[in-house]
């Protein structure tokens, strides 16, 4: 897959990225460098801006990821701190962006794993089974977002009512009433 | 008058009890949105049988504003308006994480001074959080007293927010680049009063409750979730530290010169809701001690506003000498200022946990998201891992113990 080059993706540009860490930031990022030569499909491209370090990951192969981030002793992400939705814009390709954000409460070490996802096609793979705490966040991206989770135990709206129709946080979805 | 011994059976409520004609023996009970223990409009659907809990789901969004997308809409300064109105309860950490995650974008560092305002401010608003947490959950298992106690106190803590803010509840007194004014003259000695103070309160909230057998009966080995188990749910704050996490943010990754106080992380290990109660109780004393150290550091004056060009208004007299002066202060108050593109996840140790700010820029003067992390949904997420197979009546104590605002859940 080519990366996603559109004027509304915020990209932080290599340039801006290289040396300036901010003072009041001491969260660290791990060396994602050894997801390159054992998941050369599923691994994009690794970026670093301001001292986080994002993997683009495709679906395929995700679970398969995410359980080796889990377990790989120099790794061990046993703790998965967030997983957000993101809209690129209406008129974007690809329009939808999964990311997670795990930790390693053993290295202490985080990393962002980002999955890029086209509007008409827009379903990633649970990883509830590899956290269990994934369940009500992957619910709230459904739910606001409308991507859609394979193998969801329980994948039904949380926050806006069962019978609601639309996507609140679609940058499409009008902030006053119609 | 003479009565009949009669021969009781062992299990007398189960021999009493006639069989369900249907052969149903469960029970499902919708426990709020308006039963008073659950802190707001939290709804449990509950599956009984008899007084065990089968089954328990939460029901959530009853206080869905959709707080995520106002925050696309507004200016990245005023949206420190609305982080505060999430987790009402720990409102300047709320703002203390965004201010800090869109300094990073911004490249801008907080004064000394500020930083120093940042820590006391949220260490306040620390305890405050436990103490509106102890007084509920106290009055949740039957001791009435000690949300009394603990509202009289809480409201000193609530005078020294508005001494310094203006504002009680809802301060937004931390901005991108500091503290929006410095402290009035008397502050310091305000404070200085109340920690003074407090250690009395916490030495009589220990003789009322935390002593109290019938209180220690309803609590250990209740809502138990074991280490494993705590960080598979994604359990943070005092919620995990009560099963015998230690990890900390304020320790691990030291925002705003956390790492220059001295202060211990308590960590219990049983994992019940008496072991995340002593959490939350040594907490105070230990918030109290960070209070103690920044007051001193607060004796050194010093700005209180990063002189970043982007976010510090120009001084009023070179206003009306210069023109180009006057545009940039007109730009600023009316279109507000860009923010780099760029996307960066910032946590901070809420009262509640890792609270998260995930936020991208798309260089423009309003932020493009802005994902919060709200420590409160997931640690509720973890509720009926840790109350399926107990009794109806520890669900209250078990909802008390992870200590979840509503606002915060919903957002």
């Amino acid at each position: 897959m080519p990366e996603p080059a559109n004027n509304t993706q915020p990209n932080q540009s290599e340039s801006q990225s290289s040396g300036q860490r901010p003072p009041n930031q001491t969260s660290r990022y791990a060396d994602a460098s050894l997801l390159r030569s054992q998941f050369t499909d599923t691994v994009d491209e690794i970026k670093e801006a301001l001292g986080e370090v994002t993997v683009i990951a495709k679906r395929e192969g995700l679970i398969a990821l995410m359980t080796y981030l889990r377990d790989e002793p120099r790794l061990r992400f046993n703790f998965l701190s967030d997983v957000a939705g993101l809209d690129l814009g209406e008129f974007a390709t690809p329009r939808f962006a999964v990311v997670y954000h795990l930790y390693s409460l053993v290295h202490n070490h985080r990393l962002r794993i980002k999955v890029y996802l086209e509007e008409d096609d827009a379903h990633v793979p649970t990883v509830s089974s590899v956290w269990k705490t994934a369940n009500w966040m992957e619910r709230e991206i459904y739910d606001l977002f409308g991507v859609t989770f394979d193998h969801h135990p329980d994948l039904r709206r949380i926050l806006m009512p069962a019978d609601y129709e639309g996507y609140p946080l679609r940058k499409d979805f009008p902030i006053k009433g119609y | 008058m003479q009565t009949k011994e009669i021969a009781v059976p062992t299990s007398s409520v189960t021999a009493l009890r006639k069989p369900d004609p249907l052969g149903d023996t469960q029970m499902t009970i919708s426990m709020g949105p308006q039963h008073p223990s659950t802190h707001g409009v939290l709804r449990l659907e509950l599956v009984l049988d008899g007084e065990t809990v089968i089954k328990a789901t939460p029901d959530i969004g009853y206080l869905h504003t959709g707080i995520e997308k106002t925050m696309e809409k507004e200016k990245w300064q005023q949206v420190v308006t609305i982080t505060c109105r999430m987790d009402y309860l720990n409102s300047m950490g709320n703002d203390l994480g965004y201010c800090l995650a869109v300094e990073k974008l911004l490249g801008v560092e907080a004064p000394p001074r500020a930083q120093v305002l940042r820590v006391l401010l949220t260490e306040l608003n620390r305890i405050n959080s436990h103490l509106v947490w102890w007084g509920t959950h106290g009055m949740d298992i039957g001791a009435m007293t000690t949300f009394f106690y603990a509202f009289t106190e809480r409201e000193k803590i609530l005078d020294l927010f508005e001494c310094v803010s203006g504002q009680r509840m809802h301060q937004s007194y931390f901005i991108i680049g500091g503290a929006r004014w410095d402290t009035p003259p008397n502050f310091e000695s305000l404070v200085y009063d109340f920690l003074g103070n407090f250690p009395k309160f916490l030495d009589e909230a220990n003789r009322l409750l935390t002593g109290n057998r019938i209180f220690q009966r309803r609590t250990q080995g209740v809502g138990k979730i074991s280490t494993e188990d705590a960080i598979q749910w994604g359990l943070s704050g005092p919620s995990i530290r009560g099963s015998g996490v230690n990890w900390d943010i304020r320790k691990s990754e030291p925002y705003s010169s956390y790492d220059t106080y001295d202060f211990k992380v308590p960590v219990y290990h049983d994992g019940d809701v008496w072991s995340r109660y002593l959490v939350r109780m040594d907490e105070m004393r230990e918030s109290l001690k960070i209070c103690h150290q920044a007051l001193e550091r607060l004796k050194e004056p010093g700005p209180v506003m990063s002189d970043h060009p982007k976010l510090k208004l120009p001084p009023r007299d070179l206003m009306k000498q210069h023109i180009d002066v006057m545009i940039h202060h007109f730009l600023l108050a009316s279109e507000g200022f860009t923010v780099p593109i760029g996307e960066v996840y910032f946590p901070i140790e809420s009262a509640r946990g890792e609270l998260g700010y995930y936020i991208v820029s798309d260089g423009k003067e309003r932020p493009w998201r802005v994902r919060v992390r709200a420590p409160s949904f997931i640690n509720l997420e973890a509720l009926p891992a840790m109350v399926e197979g107990s009794l109806i009546a520890d669900v209250v104590a078990v909802i008390g113990s992870i200590d979840i605002v509503l606002g915060d859940v919903d957002r």
